[in-house]
């Protein structure tokens, strides 16, 4: 843990802050920080905190002081006493930042010879540990919001619960914008409910709006807004961040910064310690190859991101720990505060998407508040560039966009109801008091916590044919009961919102062809040929999507854990690889773990582009690329949009130039490829960047606009929010992996069944398969609410939309050109890389790959004849 | 309420693929059901009808519309084909207590459909014993012109045979991009259906579980397309 070592304006003594802790401070040669002191002195006033601090502000120790002293003061267990229960509970984001808290918070624990004992209790903690636990509770409990979940859950949560004092939630701004966040919020409420005089306390990073986290932190009451008290701490040191200038061709469109990777590993040498931040963990396995390719001193780099195996995850932390590394390439996996060794350099690859998440990466670079942090960006290709000089004009390291909380989801409010009656019988009119108190929830209306309620009882449909197998029940007195203890038995083993996508684990193995060492250059093994029965087992490298998998054949190579693997085949949920070599190997992709820029980045590039006076500093084949869009086609204004079309092959081309973020796009897409259809355009397909939308057709896009056959006015106009999005949202596939995800946090779809094992795929199916008949059948279940809901404001970016659509009305440009314009070759190139599944191109896949109608007749002849 | 489902509704609409099986004229129907035209006979598979309420008994409320759903199906099927014989080819019902699970209205539906036609159900693993209060008679195994007809395909059969039970389906791989659908599964030799429950699942062709089933170079997976089949060769079909 970093401690203060700056002295403060008030004295520790008039907080009066026991002996032992005086001691300890003065021995350090240390004062307490003020905002350690205000936080302590808002607990022994009763009130909950807010304290928004930098890294290195010394915010855990600040979150813990209360607690330590609470602790101290508190009276000695008379013998024979009961066992306490806990009196401090910390809630942490990542099961390795709560070890990390045990092994920091245990250093001044020990050197101040304090009766405190700390724990963690994560899913990793053993049977028995646990068991323990609950006879012989530790004072401060360290855990995770799952964990927190389950032991509410159990009957004994008024006992375990009984001495509670303090919560301490840690990294409070990315745990509540999430369904985690909403489940969590909803288990204080039952801690308020238990123990109403609890304080709470929140660690967060700087955010747009404080006052959402510090509602979250106190009860909420009908129509009256409650928060908890806020301690800032200033940044510290401004960072230093710069660009990176490469000799080297920046790229059109692509998100590899190949072209990067020279300069890059130069910076890697002039620094002691070098943290990579990458966005997606397919470009962490890409950049990670490449920069091993050149690494001619074998400086120790080394990968990290969520899929690989955790041991080897430990493994790299450890080194880093040690300093025994120059550099770590990794994925948001690094982006929460874990404790690292002396990092004195941020690369980031590619556009950050969003000014908080940069703040967050850039502070992993520093532990103290009063040195600069310094970091340098690796735009990916030329509108990245334009992005992250827009991004340090704004001066940026500001909050301006974290999302917003948002209202609590409804599968997760399901999911809290039966854990409720899990720890016990309730009262619907008290549970759903306790549920509105949560600032997620706190305008949630009755009668949808009541289609919940009935959707726990018995799946809510209309038609009531499942009453007689309901989960929980009314009895006569009026409460809630479970009907059976297996009912709790089945909820604790699906609680949780964390969903992934079906993964299968990687296993070496011997490969198939060749003496069993990892195969020479030039000699591949023979594709096709079946795994073998004698496969055996090695070791477990991490975790790989099952749908990528399903584009392999056996022979085929990819990049996994920096390695090039050559895959053999898959057993049970296993797939087998072996060593190979190959220049070609596959990336795997990921689902989800693309970032659109967000709104204010977006605006950011706008206003740049507006004027050209800010391009010289921009790398001069930037500024020539916008003086030719200037030159040849307009250059928008930053309220305006500009639409170009042109012609290209035998198809005619729309792009417009929307600046709205890639899942905005998407949206865009589809519903305008429904407008075109009815105008008779034509359109064939579609992709949609950060930054701009493409659709190509058959009929003159231009010309069709020119003589009015097609207006853009109507084409953007607002409406089209209203029945085609609705129409097009209920088939989108979009709408159905949402559902998955619905469904089985609010328990429809169990994850987990005692001893059945069912693999993700086919767990996906029929998902769909119960979507579809949701869908035709009640449309309106509290299921398809919640997915509507969260497709909307996830996948779909539909406020974006709308926002987009309400700015450029009366002023779209448009630019009937020849040819492409300099601006549309980004995105020209991504044509054919991306596209949207959807039946038609389903269909028109199968149509590829189906025996042509003459091999169908000769065979049919062979069996006729 | 919003029209249904175009792959539910629409069943009648999809062009049907003519295949020469075991000496016989049919058409794999994209709806995942088989005509065979010399016998007028429609044959369905791996209804799995109740399988909404089977699951609800352990409390998971899996919608209660499935039953419906898939009679209104095999409704506008018996109306394209309008047949003299409606095989339903096993696990007709999730679990044996299923038939006695069935909503009044569904039974009126079945006894809608088995009006004026034999009805037969072939007994599968799922339900064992012979539905009843339902219209048709039972039977474990069936052979109509030297074809069998059974749920669970035997690899000792010689004869031409059709069966259910695995809910076959495919995976082709084109450009990196996955389609992944129920199919028809034959070599010629044997043909497997396709399951027609709405809330069935599938079990991919390249499954160790269909080995020894086929002659894998003669194998053809019929997929289901949104308006046809697409027959594909085992080559193209991802891990076989």
């Amino acid at each position: 843990m970093n401690l203060a070592n700056t002295t403060t304006l008030e004295s520790a003594a008039a907080f009066h802050l026991p002996p032992q802790f005086m001691g300890w401070f003065s021995a350090k040669g240390w004062q307490p920080r003020a905002h350690q002191l205000e936080l302590l002195a808002n607990a022994e006033a009763g009130k909950s905190t807010l304290l928004i601090a930098p890294t290195g502000a010394g915010k855990t120790l600040a979150g813990f002081l209360p607690a330590l002293v609470d602790i101290v003061r508190r009276d000695k267990p008379k013998p024979g006493e009961i066992k306490r229960g806990i009196h401090t509970l910390y809630i942490s984001p990542l099961k390795a930042l709560a070890v990390d808290i045990e092994r920091n918070l245990g250093t001044p624990i020990m050197e101040m010879n304090l009766p405190v004992r700390v724990e963690t209790r994560t899913g990793d903690t053993p049977a028995s540990k646990r068991q323990r636990q609950k006879i012989d509770p530790p004072d401060i409990l360290l855990t995770t919001p799952e964990q927190l979940s389950l032991l509410l859950s159990h009957k004994d949560a008024d006992r375990f619960f009984g001495d509670l004092r303090y919560v301490i939630f840690d990294e409070l701004h990315s745990l509540v914008t999430s369904k985690r966040g909403h489940l969590l919020s909803l288990a204080l409420t039952r801690l308020w409910a238990l123990r109403p005089s609890i304080q709470t306390i929140g660690l967060s990073a700087t955010v747009a709006d404080p006052d959402d986290l510090r509602r979250w932190l106190v009860p909420q009451k009908i129509d009256e807004d409650q928060r908890s008290e806020l301690v800032m701490v200033d940044g510290g040191a401004k960072p230093n961040i710069t660009i990176l200038t490469s000799e080297n061709r920046i790229p059109w469109s692509g998100h590899s910064a190949r072209y990067a990777m020279e300069d890059v590993l130069a910076a890697i040498k002039q620094h002691k310690t070098a943290l990579i931040f990458v966005n997606t963990r397919s470009q962490a396995e890409l950049i990670f190859r490449e920069l091993w390719t050149i690494n001619e001193d074998s400086l120790p780099i080394a990968l990290h991101h969520g899929s690989l195996d955790v041991s080897q995850r430990r493994r790299v932390e450890e080194a880093m720990q040690k300093n025994a590394l120059r550099a770590v390439v990794a994925t948001s996996t690094l982006d929460l505060g874990i404790d690292w060794g002396d990092v004195d350099l941020v690369l980031h690859i590619g556009s950050p998407k969003g000014a908080s998440r940069l703040a967050q990466r850039i502070g992993r670079a520093n532990h103290r508040m009063d040195e600069a942090s310094r970091a340098i960006l690796v735009p990916a290709n030329r509108f990245e560039v334009m992005e992250c000089q827009a991004a340090l004009d704004a001066n940026y390291l500001g909050a301006q966009d974290t999302p917003p909380v948002g209202n609590g989801a409804l599968d997760v409010l399901c999911q809290h109801i039966l854990g409720a009656a899990c720890a016990g019988p309730f009262f619907d009119d008290a549970l759903y008091g306790e549920i509105i108190s949560a600032a997620p929830y706190a305008y949630l209306p009755r009668e949808t916590f009541d289609e919940c309620l009935q959707f726990v009882a018995n799946g809510g449909y209309a038609l009531r044919a499942y009453e007689r197998y309901a989960r929980i029940r009314q009895t006569a007195d009026g409460s809630w009961r479970i009907t059976h203890p297996s009912v709790a038995q089945q909820y604790r083993l699906n609680a949780g919102t964390i969903i992934e996508a079906p993964m299968l684990n990687i296993r070496m193995t011997r490969a198939k062809t060749g003496s069993g060492n990892s195969g020479k250059p030039g000699q591949p093994g023979k594709p096709g040929q079946p795994a073998s029965n004698a496969m055996r087992g090695g070791p477990t490298l991490g975790k790989i999507e099952e749908l990528f998998l399903e584009t392999l054949m056996p022979g085929d190579t990819f990049l996994f854990a920096g390695k090039v693997l050559r895959f053999e085949g898959i057993r049970e949920n296993e797939c087998y690889v072996s060593n190979a070599q190959s220049l070609d190997a596959k990336i795997p992709y990921y689902a989800g773990g693309k970032f659109p820029t967000t709104t204010y980045l977006s605006e950011q590039v706008r206003n740049m582009l507006e004027k050209p006076e800010t391009w010289d500093k921009l790398p001069t084949q930037v500024s020539q690329w916008l003086g030719y869009q200037k030159h040849f086609s307009v250059i928008p204004k930053a309220g305006e949009m500009l639409v170009e079309t042109f012609p290209r092959g035998d198809r005619f081309y729309m792009v417009a130039y929307a600046f709205e973020g890639r899942l905005a796009h998407q949206t865009l897409c589809m519903l305008l490829t429904r407008r075109m259809e009815r105008a008779g355009a034509r359109p064939i397909g579609f992709v949609a960047s950060d930054y701009c939308v493409a659709i190509w057709g058959l009929r003159d896009f231009g010309a069709m606009i020119n003589n009015a056959t097609m207006r853009l006015g109507d084409l953007f106009n607002e409406d089209m929010l209203g029945d085609d999005l609705e129409e097009w949202l209920d088939e989108s596939f979009i709408f159905k992996r949402t559902f998955r995800q619905c469904a089985m946090i609010a328990g429809l779809i169990e994850k987990r069944h005692p001893g059945k094992e069912k693999s993700g795929r086919q767990m996906t199916v029929s998902a769909d398969l119960i979507y579809d008949v949701l869908r035709s059948h009640e449309p309106n279940h509290i299921l398809m609410q919640a997915t509507r809901s969260d497709a909307r404001a996830g996948f779909l970016d539909v406020a974006r939309v709308g926002a987009l659509l309400a700015r450029i009305k009366g002023k779209i440009i448009h630019k009937n050109l020849e040819q492409i314009s300099p601006l549309a070759v980004p995105v020209m190139l991504e044509v054919g890389k991306e596209s949207i599944a959807s039946e038609e191109t389903s269909d028109a896949l199968m149509a590829e790959a189906a025996m042509s109608a003459e091999a169908l007749v000769m065979e049919a002849m062979g069996q006729f004849f | 309420m919003r029209p249904a489902l175009k792959s539910i509704s629409d069943t009648h609409s999809g062009k049907a693929f003519a295949l020469r099986f075991g000496g016989q004229n049919m058409l794999l129907d994209p709806a995942g059901v088989l005509f065979l035209q010399d016998f007028n006979a429609l044959i369905v598979s791996d209804m799995h009808l109740e399988k909404g309420s089977s699951f609800a008994r352990r409390g998971q409320f899996l919608p209660p519309y499935d039953t419906a759903a898939t009679l209104d199906r095999l409704g506008a099927l018996i109306e394209k084909y309008a047949p003299d014989i409606i095989i339903s080819l096993g696990d007709s019902f999730h679990d044996d207590q299923g038939s006695h699970r069935l909503a009044d209205s569904a039974i009126n539906q079945i006894n809608e459909l088995a009006k004026n036609r034999r009805f037969i159900w072939v007994t599968g693993n799922h339900d064992p014993s012979p539905p009843e209060h339902l219209p048709g008679e039972c039977a474990n195994e069936l052979s109509l012109a030297g074809i069998v007809l059974r749920h669970i395909a035997n690899p000792q059969e010689k004869a031409a045979e059709i069966s259910g039970h695995y809910h076959p389906c495919a995976t082709i791989s084109v450009r990196s991009k996955n389609v992944r659908r129920p199919c028809f599964a034959c070599d010629g030799q044997r043909l497997i259906m396709p399951a027609f429950g709405v809330m069935t699942g599938g079990l991919n062709l390249a499954d160790r579980a269909y080995h020894g089933l086929f002659n894998r170079s003669a194998l053809r997976a019929y997929m289901q397309g949104r308006d046809q089949i697409y027959a594909i060769e085992a080559k193209n079909i991802s891990g076989c």
